[in-house]
């Protein structure tokens, strides 16, 4: 499965902004999924096991937060938090709706810890 | 070792340093940042660059997705047939393993390249972007990238395509769209495949189909075809005039195009 793959992908975001926030080791890392990403977040977590070993994150929790499907009608200017694969407003039923979430595979947050700065972690 | 912080400096090196005033200075503690940054930066990043190579050779390009066996290989071979010298047809072929669909594009006079992912389920904008560099897109219309065989993992990946193209097959469910609405509602044009099969099947509706597209909030268009049929190509050969002209004309409204260029009798405008 590609999980793996978007793991590692993930891990190459995480080390990135740890650089970028003078970090050494992270200790969470939270990540909003919708049900249209095409992601799924039990094998997004069973994969991040696998591929945080050898990296800055190695000893990271991996947080997933389901971000649901919602749709936004112009008609009846309502949300309507619906299945992924019914997009359709809960009043009048048309398809012709926006969707406002749902289809989501972000990094929002991570928990860092550490200093890269060589004074401070001379050893 | 330093008895503040714990790390090896020796006694020397703290006395030459500002050690304890670096310690007090920095932070060390844990610190919790918002980011808000997709995952899959890196080959989104890719893709554009693709997408700008293609624009660039004013090609149109077109991720053609399916369940394997649904008829991907066999429409573009009619397609090829059907198109002859209206426009310059290139195929990326994307499979797991052997050559054969790269030989079967070949075999109709169109250049082929052939991706083996071995156990990738996938294509991704790196493998595209190399096969891309092995096309000559200056004698190019159009370029098909014909994804690995799978309506779950192609749907996350970008390629730097135009066009995101779904077959599904009347000897598939109808309600395939419904199982796997990730692919279906990112379709821009979803073809039901082998129409020519539909007299012997009874539980395939094409309405149906349709309607489950639709709940996906998806305008696409759903056309019927058959590769067997050449006379069912005429709308889905529209389509993709159609499709190449917008390309292009988007490409011609950007700032640093002042000149509109084409090669005489054989580009499509």
């Amino acid at each position: 499965m590609h999980e793996l793959s978007i793991c590692q992908s993930l891990l190459s975001e995480v080390e990135r902004a740890a650089a970028a926030n003078d970090a050494t080791e992270v200790n969470r890392i939270v990540v909003a999924v919708g049900p249209l990403s095409g992601v799924e977040a039990p094998l997004l977590a069973r994969a991040f096991e696998v591929a945080r070993m050898g990296t800055i994150a190695e000893n990271a929790v991996l947080e997933v937060q389901k971000i649901p499907a919602v749709v936004w009608c112009e008609a009846c200017a309502i949300e309507t938090q619906v299945a992924a694969n019914a997009l359709l407003c809960g009043s009048c039923g048309t398809w012709q709706v926006e969707l406002r979430s749902g289809a989501e595979l972000l990094l929002t947050r991570m928990e860092l810890s550490g200093s890269a700065s060589p004074v401070a972690a001379a050893g | 070792m330093c008895e503040q912080c714990g790390c090896a400096a020796t006694p020397e090196f703290i006395r030459a340093s500002d050690h304890a005033g670096a310690i007090a200075a920095k932070p060390v503690k844990p610190r919790s940042v918002e980011i808000l940054t997709g995952i899959l930066n890196d080959n989104d990043r890719e893709a554009a660059h693709n997408r700008e190579h293609l624009d660039g050779h004013r090609v149109l390009a077109v991720n053609l997705m399916s369940s394997p066996g649904s008829g991907k290989t066999s429409l573009l071979e009619a397609t090829i047939d059907a198109i002859g010298d209206r426009f310059r047809i290139a195929v990326i072929e994307g499979d797991l393993e052997t050559e054969n669909d790269a030989k079967r594009i070949r075999a109709k006079g169109a250049p082929a390249i052939q991706i083996t992912t071995g156990h990738t389920c996938h294509l991704d904008a790196q493998m595209v972007h190399a096969a891309l560099h092995a096309l000559d897109l200056d004698v190019t219309d159009i370029v098909f990238i014909e994804n690995v065989g799978n309506l779950v993992c192609p749907a996350s990946f970008d390629l730097g395509q135009h066009a995101n193209v779904v077959l599904l097959a009347v000897t598939e469910g109808d309600d395939k769209p419904a199982k796997y609405p990730v692919i279906f509602r990112k379709a821009d044009l979803v073809l039901l495949s082998k129409t020519d099969l539909l007299n012997v099947l009874d539980d395939f509706s094409p309405d149906q189909a349709e309607s489950h597209v639709r709940a996906l909030a998806n305008p696409a268009p759903v056309l019927r075809l058959s590769a067997r049929r050449p006379d069912t190509l005429a709308p889905w050969i529209a389509w993709l005039e159609a499709r190449l002209a917008s390309c292009r004309g988007d490409a011609v409204r950007r700032p640093d195009n002042a000149r509109h260029e084409h090669v005489p009798h054989r580009a499509v405008e």
